[in-house]
């Protein structure tokens, strides 16, 4: 069964909530997976290079697939959506549009990010919607060598040398707060309760997030910036973003724009 | 007495398991990617379970079911629907897949368990040593890891299941 065809989904006010949703999670793999991509032939060495253009690989093919769950809900194209929206529209939250900087950053974030969505796609899989529900448990189980990954080199980072430690922390300073606004609401979040879309509301969310992440931390020696932030976090989930996505969706979009609606 | 349904969903099977994938030369049949073939008059509605969910292959394996069995005679239309209803497992594979992969010179994980470290290890598909070692949990592609044969010192292309 489609998701257009859901009883629970016929309000517009719900499915507006849901596209949103959507929107968010698809927007987060793609960025996410673009970044990652840009590793490709400059990691450190051999192994990694092809690990994070798989893990690449694997990241832009579930926000396809997300992608075209949003379609069935508003119709279009799942390629538009990805190379046809400007960076107002994307709904990504902005720590996977930051640039990769050094390779302490790229790691850092990128085993922030898998702990979230696994936490996040552990909601969508235990919810009442069953087609998005049996989507987000292969993505889950599939996102577990990602985890495995980005983990293991975090770790490997914090004990190395006071050169990789002090960057993995500066890192998780700016990182962390960003990560957190993985979590924040979309428009129209409460719509989202009556057809028990997730199992585990975003607030609960974050909290058993913050429950895996900080044993590993402290356990390597890394520690959670504390107190007021110095800057707020732009709301990438209502479309606020740096200037970088607006430079990586120029590039990421280039092809595409030079020849709209050809086939490859 | 067979009906013509049931001889044109012979016919499908046959024609399902002439086509392989892409990425790795064993039949869609024998990698258990192919769930479910109903048939309805002259449609076609098939339903595939894809090993990762974005294996890049899927489209093509699509492609090539529509054109492949539209060219059935008697078959009107046909539908390829992607189900994650029920997870890919090493159980899906035939005995046969996993011989003809072993032979192509890919490692492949017993049918039952599956995990990357069996009791017996991982096989070397030139020497036949276990005497084996991960190199990288990630390969060419999404469904390979690559390991090094310490006895042959080969590197060693093995099949990877999604994680369980």
């Amino acid at each position: 069964m489609t998701l257009a065809a859901v009883p629970a989904l016929r309000p517009p006010e719900v499915r507006e909530a849901l596209i949103a949703y959507l929107l968010g999670v698809a927007d987060d793999e793609l960025i996410v997976g673009h970044r990652h991509s840009e590793w490709t032939g400059f990691a450190p060495d051999i192994e990694s290079d092809v690990a994070l253009s798989s893990i690449a690989q694997e990241e832009i093919g579930h926000a396809r697939l997300l992608y075209e769950r949003v379609a069935e809900l508003a119709g279009g194209d799942p390629d538009a959506l990805a190379y046809g929206r400007g960076p107002d529209a994307f709904r990504n939250a902005v720590l996977v549009e930051r640039p990769n900087g050094d390779w302490g950053f790229s790691i850092t974030r990128m085993c922030l990010y898998d702990h979230a969505d696994a936490v996040r796609l552990d909601a969508l899989a235990g919810g009442d919607l069953t087609p998005l529900a049996d989507l987000a448990r292969t993505l889950r189980r599939e996102e577990r060598y990602h985890m495995i990954y980005g983990e293991q080199w975090l770790r490997r980072l914090a004990r190395a040398t006071d050169d990789s430690r002090s960057k993995v922390q500066a890192a998780l300073d700016v990182a962390w707060p960003e990560a957190e606004a993985l979590f924040a609401a979309v428009a129209g979040q409460d719509m989202l309760k009556e057809p028990g879309v997730l199992a585990v509301d975003p607030a609960t969310q974050v909290q058993r997030w913050r429950d895996v992440m900080l044993p590993v931390l402290t356990d390597v020696g890394l520690r959670v910036p504390a107190g007021p932030k110095q800057a707020p976090v732009p709301d990438g989930r209502h479309g606020q973003h740096t200037e970088h996505l607006a430079a990586l969706l120029e590039e990421m979009t280039s092809v595409w724009r030079s020849e709209p609606g050809a086939r490859w | 007495m067979v009906t013509q349904t049931e001889t044109l969903e012979r016919r499908v099977w046959d024609v399902l398991e002439t086509i392989e994938d892409p990425e790795l030369p064993v039949a869609i049949t024998d990698l258990g990617l192919i769930r479910e073939v109903a048939v309805d008059g002259g449609r076609i509605h098939v339903t595939m379970v894809p090993t990762f969910s974005a294996c890049p292959a899927i489209g093509v394996m699509r492609e090539d079911i529509r054109k492949r069995l539209g060219a059935i005679p008697g078959v009107e239309t046909v539908e390829v629907e992607l189900s994650f209803a029920e997870p890919w497992t090493m159980a899906r594979m035939t005995e046969r897949g996993r011989e003809r992969l072993f032979r192509h010179g890919v490692s492949v994980p017993a049918r039952r368990g599956g995990g990357e470290t069996g009791p017996t290890g991982v096989e070397c598909p030139f020497c036949g040593s276990t005497n084996t070692r991960l190199e990288n949990p990630f390969g060419p592609t999404l469904c390979r890891a690559i390991y090094y044969c310490l006895d042959c010192k080969n590197p060693i292309e093995r099949f990877r299941p999604p994680g369980e």
